[in-house]
């Protein structure tokens, strides 16, 4: 007979594995990146592989050097390209989506400890430092090999009534409630088709991978909270949720394990702060777009989201909010 | 209907079809028998027979005068062939007694005094203390003790714990169906020293037979304060502190409080089994019923065991190996104790032989925490398994306690469902350790510098 095992308990476990849960997730982004090639042609993908390339190279590159065990195989720096790849404009120079990769995998990422340890979101924080470091480049859409505005530039724009001399051509209008439910309309290569990504996020909810929790306040956070303060010039406020990143970023960055909150509890108040800094930048900020500062703001506020929505632990009593944060430190 | 819970748990595979339709089977020792002196929690005892004595079945070989402690039998008629070291299955080695067996089962009187006549509730105590009674379920806490919970406090509930949340596991089970009336009048024997309680039979609904069986002899039996209480299955509904939140909705506090301060005692079906054989047929601890399962032993069995005998024994008995395993447990998957040697000896907690091939057995390097929250969401006692786990890491245990650490039991539903593997339950067993020696060293600080005062 073999020599026997000894180790604690427990001697069994669920197959859910961190490699599993990452394959999910890649898999749920499939159909809305198929999509995008389709709407862009095939610069978008490029700008795919070329992410997800440069990010689990330079994954596996930064552990080679620093003598860590490699930890690619988990698929987590696949998912970090993938998902930067999908808030990129197909038309982005592919140098940049690689800097950006490398800056979101080692910077954002690996600085901090490699996966679990991240206080932002490595894709989101890419993106963040291209859109800042490149800002024509990131902000030049086109569809159909012309160039226009995405439909909530064009809204603001509306919302300013200003004239449209330094942004978009005349052709720019809002796109169909059709367009923008199966994603034919100017905008990054992964957000622009609403109806793939909820079939991404539904999917990842049967899996048990994420809680409908984050998704559904955030949404409809968004949606109502922009409504009421008044931003859209009177449009129906589906095209706050349709057009966009909302989708892209609700379902798939600001319910990402490491950035989010723990709790039940804590993810409510995250995703309702999400929805209502999102309502904020799309109606008074400078953006057209609110989704990726808006999740990095609650990233960064996680912990502390965390410390007060900590669970009374059985037996113990029960104490106020307050109290309870004191408790933590 | 809804069922009876509590919040958090998991879901593992049941692996009960290997066993649970296998009725009880009784075995013969082969070779010598072992007693270790511990086998409870609390004072070991020391042995009250001598090398070369003859002993009978019953016989009492080693006992203490602590409180907490229990005595412990012979399980056979022999000759005490030597007072030494040897193996335990938690891989220590202990002093045991071994005794020769005659394989002649002489057996050694009743405990009872008149074995005719039934003995007076106020001797029950005494008696299961005579009888070496402790919580069969595998935690050991002597049930005398149990039994006499603190003055002042009211005991309204005696939970027989049929749950058997723990996979693999059907010896509960097997015991439910096939001796009804053994466990119903054993809680009746109990309910008589409170008058103020209920007896509750709780058991999980994956076990229809057992409560089945239980129903129709509480029914028969005719006692008003005893009903059946089916359960909804989820691991781990038979820990403690998870069954009385689910039978009484309350809470109990961490320790040092005790079930009895929220006016609950519970005790596992072969211990109240184990209670009416010592009150009304005056005989102590000596056998008990275990599955030996898994998916590397050739038949599956439960089987009646004396106590003592070598673990070796039981499994030659299934039919052997059909494949190698890779770990043989003593107890379930989920908290049992994983053995380095099969030449051990059964004792009085041993609910289970457990033997998983690689196929089964969970063995695997852990990576980083992803901070998914899981183990948040299953732990029963609503701890953050996650931030105890990297407390104890950083060996901060000031923070492990204060992140309630102490209250953890150990169930290891977190490390079952954590997607990175973390070896959670090892965190929680070294933090549980380092504060507990703090805390001992704190106290006796204390007490050296109180003396030095008066001294002076």
């Amino acid at each position: 007979m073999n020599k026997l095992i000894v180790s604690t308990s427990p001697h069994i476990h669920s197959p859910l594995t961190t490699r599993q849960i990452m394959a999910s997730v890649i898999i749920a982004l499939v159909p809305a990146g198929v999509m995008g090639v389709w709407v862009f042609g095939l610069p978008a993908l490029w700008v795919i592989l070329t992410c997800v390339a440069a990010c689990v190279l330079s994954e596996f590159v930064w552990q080679r050097l620093n003598g860590k065990k490699t930890t690619i195989g988990d698929l987590s720096a696949a998912v970090t390209g993938l998902l930067l790849a999908y808030n990129l404009p197909p038309t982005i120079p592919l140098w940049m989506a690689v800097v950006g990769s490398v800056f979101a995998v080692i910077v954002v990422k690996q600085f901090y400890g490699g996966i679990g340890c991240n206080i932002v979101n490595p894709a989101l924080a890419g993106r963040a430092m291209m859109l800042i470091s490149w800002p024509i480049a990131m902000t030049t859409w086109t569809l159909d090999g012309i160039s226009t505005a995405t439909p909530l530039a064009v809204m603001k724009m509306g919302a300013a009534a200003t004239s449209s001399a330094t942004a978009a051509g005349p052709a720019a209008t809002i796109p169909s409630l059709w367009n923008l439910v199966t994603g034919s309309m100017a905008g990054c290569i992964g957000e622009t088709s609403a109806l793939l990504l909820l079939l991404g996020g539904l999917y990842l909810m049967w899996e048990g991978i994420i809680s409908w929790r984050i998704p559904v306040i955030y949404i409809v956070t968004t949606a109502v909270l922009a409504s009421a303060f008044g931003h859209g010039g009177g449009h129906f406020p589906h095209y706050e949720v349709l057009a966009g990143g909302l989708m892209l970023g609700a379902i798939f960055m600001a319910t990402d394990y490491t950035t989010s909150p723990m709790t039940a509890k804590g993810q409510i108040i995250y995703a309702f702060g999400c929805g209502l800094l999102t309502a904020l930048i799309r109606t008074w900020g400078g953006y057209p777009e609110g989704v990726s500062y808006s999740i990095l703001i609650m990233n960064v506020a996680v912990p502390l989201i965390d410390r007060y929505t900590a669970p009374r632990a059985m037996g113990m009593p029960v104490k106020s909010w307050l109290s309870k944060g004191e408790a933590a430190k | 209907m809804k069922l009876p819970t509590f919040l958090g748990g998991v879901h593992p595979p049941e692996g009960k079809a290997l066993t649970e339709d296998k009725a009880i089977e009784t075995l013969l020792p082969k070779g010598d028998l072992v007693y270790p002196l511990s086998q409870h929690i609390g004072a070991p005892c020391a042995p009250v027979v001598a090398k070369g004595d003859h002993v009978k079945v019953g016989q009492k070989i080693a006992d203490t005068e602590a409180f907490v402690s229990a005595p412990i039998f012979s399980s056979v008629s022999g000759t005490v062939k030597e007072i030494g070291p040897r193996m335990t299955i938690p891989g220590s080695v202990d002093t045991c007694i071994v005794v020769e067996n005659d394989g002649q089962y002489e057996e050694a009187p009743s405990l009872l005094e008149n074995p005719d006549s039934k003995p007076r509730p106020e001797d029950y105590v005494k008696l299961i203390r005579a009888a070496g009674i402790v919580g069969m379920g595998g935690a050991c806490f002597p049930t005398h003790v149990k039994l006499s919970p603190p003055r002042g406090s009211v005991i309204r509930w005696i939970i027989v714990n049929g749950a058997e949340c723990e996979p693999y596991l059907s010896c509960d089970n097997r015991l439910m169906m096939e001796h009804p009336e053994s466990i119903v009048r054993g809680l009746e024997l109990v309910l008589e020293l409170f008058p103020d309680a209920q007896g509750v039979i709780a058991i999980e609904n994956n076990k229809p037979k057992a409560i089945e069986a239980m129903s129709a002899m509480v029914e028969k039996c005719g006692n008003e304060r005893i009903r059946v209480m089916p359960h909804k299955v989820k691991y781990p509904q038979g820990a403690e502190k998870m069954l009385i939140w689910s039978v009484t909705g309350q809470e109990t506090p961490p320790p040092p409080a005790l079930p009895a301060d929220v006016g609950c005692i519970i005790l596992n079906a072969r211990t109240t089994y184990q209670i009416w054989l010592a009150l009304t047929k005056g005989r102590p601890v000596t056998h008990r019923i275990i599955s030996v399962t898994g998916d590397a032993v050739a038949e599956p069995k439960n089987l009646e065991v004396p106590l003592g005998i070598s673990v070796q024994e039981l499994i030659d008995a299934c039919g052997s190996f059909k494949e190698d395993p890779v770990k043989v447990l003593a107890g379930g998957p989920m908290m049992g104790l994983a053995m380095r040697s099969l030449d051990v000896p059964v004792v009085k907690g041993t609910s289970g032989i457990l033997c998983l091939t690689a196929k089964s057995a969970w063995i695997v390097e852990e990576s980083a925490c992803l901070r998914c929250g899981r183990c948040v969401e299953v732990c029963p006692m609503h701890l953050e398994p996650t931030l105890l786990d990297h407390a104890v890491r950083r060996r901060d245990y000031a923070e492990f306690e204060a992140h309630g650490g102490m209250s953890c039991i150990e169930c290891g539903s977190c490390a079952y469902t954590c997607p990175a593997s973390r070896h959670l339950v090892q965190s929680y067993k070294d933090g549980k350790a380092a504060v507990t020696a703090a805390r001992r060293a704190a106290a006796a600080a204390a007490k050296a510098k109180a003396e030095k005062e008066a001294k002076e």
